[in-house]
């Protein structure tokens, strides 16, 4: 017995590999889907604040990541650019990372062609722009001096939506799909704090636990936290077979296979310590 | 004068911006959205500088034979073919660099930062050790956020997602907010340093 433990506890970092590739992959395949109970959590709060905006509301979704992180942003984007044209609010659609505009372009074409929403009428994309918080603090007295043309070099001026759209606080709501900086810290600052902006946040796994702080002072409405927030909205919004919702599978097998790991490691070590052997 | 005059720019450009944060009128409006129209145009131009580095780089690399020179084709050419589709085609959607895209720069990156979950677990296997109580409870605490995260945790017992979020929200809050506001006045102690001219690292060391 004590010859295994010792086996398990010098376990080649290859069978981890292979284990935990193993309990994503056969999830997959099996197209296993566990039930997704939304309790009382920060996605709620994003989700019931997003639906309370009355019809028409203008809305400013920021896609403020690239593709390493799409896996957990992109069903966020997708979910709560759907919502919205649910809601009929009037989207636009920018980005603090420069491939963050070709993601959200294809988030909002992707839902909008599933509701018959209309481009330039119901919603638009701005682009990339350089700056970070500078940027955001000069969308505060214009936007158009930030974002002459959208992102397809369409004029400013040639798209009806943005008629009434002069400067941040014409929005109802700032969301950010942020996986670092420049990100939902900046729009929190500039755009909440000194404009006065209602800010939610979309944000990875390993970057919620900074903004947890935010939501406690009311700087965010609400926050969706990694895949669990994508799945959690996905639920809210009724989209029943999404991809943060079939994701919740595999990563629910991968954490029990990870914390079986742990408390492998846990007996081999306390296992040695016994004989005198660990560090 | 190769001192004076970028500390003369750095210290009005700051009070400009400190002006027009507190008192946001005219002709503190105007002087800071100008400040801030040059900053975007500037940091726009560091782009262009930042794409030439990089050949410089890599062709500096495969010229002289350097470790793992033979990466660096792969990067040229790679930057060059996404560069030339979007000067010929634009960037607009169905186009070929959107197809590009979405076809392989997305799919690489999404690989790239998944592999970190299998780097998590072995790092987690070999490190992850009940010590002492302190590490006892920060495993403890790690396990109720992991099962909290998944649905499985309140398959298990439906008051774990609870705990998790009392963990993120009154714990995680405290330790998250004292490291906040201890860096928070180092930014401020360090801009005011830059601003009146006593922190001078930034000009490259002239004296």
């Amino acid at each position: 017995m004590a010859g295994l433990i010792e086996k398990l506890g010098n376990m080649d970092r290859r069978i981890i590999f292979v284990l935990i590739a193993l309990s994503v992959i056969i999830p997959i395949s099996f197209n296993l889907i566990l039930p997704n109970p939304v309790g009382a959590e920060p996605s709620r709060d994003l989700f019931e604040y997003v639906d309370a905006l009355p019809e028409g509301s203008n809305v400013l979704v920021s896609f403020d990541y690239d593709p390493s992180t799409m896996p957990e942003l992109q069903p966020m984007a997708e979910a709560i650019v759907l919502h919205l044209f649910k809601r009929n609010a009037n989207v636009v659609g920018m980005a603090l990372w420069p491939q963050g505009a070709s993601l959200g372009q294809d988030a909002m074409s992707h839902m909008a062609d599933s509701l018959g929403k209309v481009q330039y009428e119901d919603w638009c994309n701005l682009g990339y722009k350089t700056g970070g918080g500078v940027m955001i603090v000069r969308l505060g007295s214009s936007i158009s001096a930030v974002f002459p043309t959208d992102k397809d070099n369409v004029p400013w001026s040639e798209i009806p939506m943005l008629r009434n759209i002069t400067d941040l606080q014409s929005f109802s709501l700032v969301i950010s799909l942020s996986a670092g900086d420049p990100g939902i810290i900046a729009w929190i600052m500039m755009a909440g704090d000194r404009f006065g902006v209602p800010i939610g946040c979309g944000c990875t796994a390993v970057s919620a636990p900074q903004l947890y702080t935010y939501l406690q002072t009311g700087q965010m409405v609400g926050m969706l936290g990694g895949l669990k927030g994508a799945a959690d909205y996905e639920t809210l919004v009724g989209i029943e077979d999404g991809q943060a919702v079939r994701g919740m599978a595999p990563q629910s097998v991968a954490h029990l296979v990870i914390m079986l790991f742990i408390v492998i490691g846990n007996v081999a070590y306390f296992s040695q310590k016994k004989k005198g052997g660990a560090r | 004068m190769r001192l004076i005059i970028p500390l003369a720019i750095t210290f009005t450009a700051g009070i400009i911006m400190i002006l027009n944060y507190f008192i946001p009128h005219q002709p503190f409006r105007l002087l800071g959205d100008n400040l801030q129209d040059w900053y975007l145009i500037v940091a726009s131009g560091a782009i262009f500088l930042g794409a030439a580095n990089l050949m410089h780089v890599h062709f500096r690399k495969i010229r002289l034979k350097l470790k793992n020179w033979k990466y660096s084709p792969v990067t040229i050419i790679g930057f060059l073919v996404m560069f030339v589709l979007g000067l010929i085609y634009g960037v607009v959607e169905g186009k070929p660099f959107d197809y590009l895209f979405l076809n392989m720069v997305a799919p690489m990156g999404a690989t790239m930062f998944s592999l970190l979950a299998f780097f998590v677990a072995s790092a987690a296997f070999r490190a992850f050790r009940a010590s002492n109580w302190r590490a006892t409870l920060l495993l403890t605490s790690a396990f109720l956020v992991m099962l909290g995260q998944v649905p499985i945790g309140a398959m298990i017992w439906d008051k774990i997602p609870l705990a998790k979020v009392w963990l993120m929200s009154i714990p995680n809050t405290a330790g998250q907010r004292a490291v906040m506001i201890g860096a928070a006045m180092g930014v401020v102690a360090t801009s005011l340093r830059i601003i009146f001219g006593i922190e001078r690292s930034y000009l490259g060391g002239a004296d």
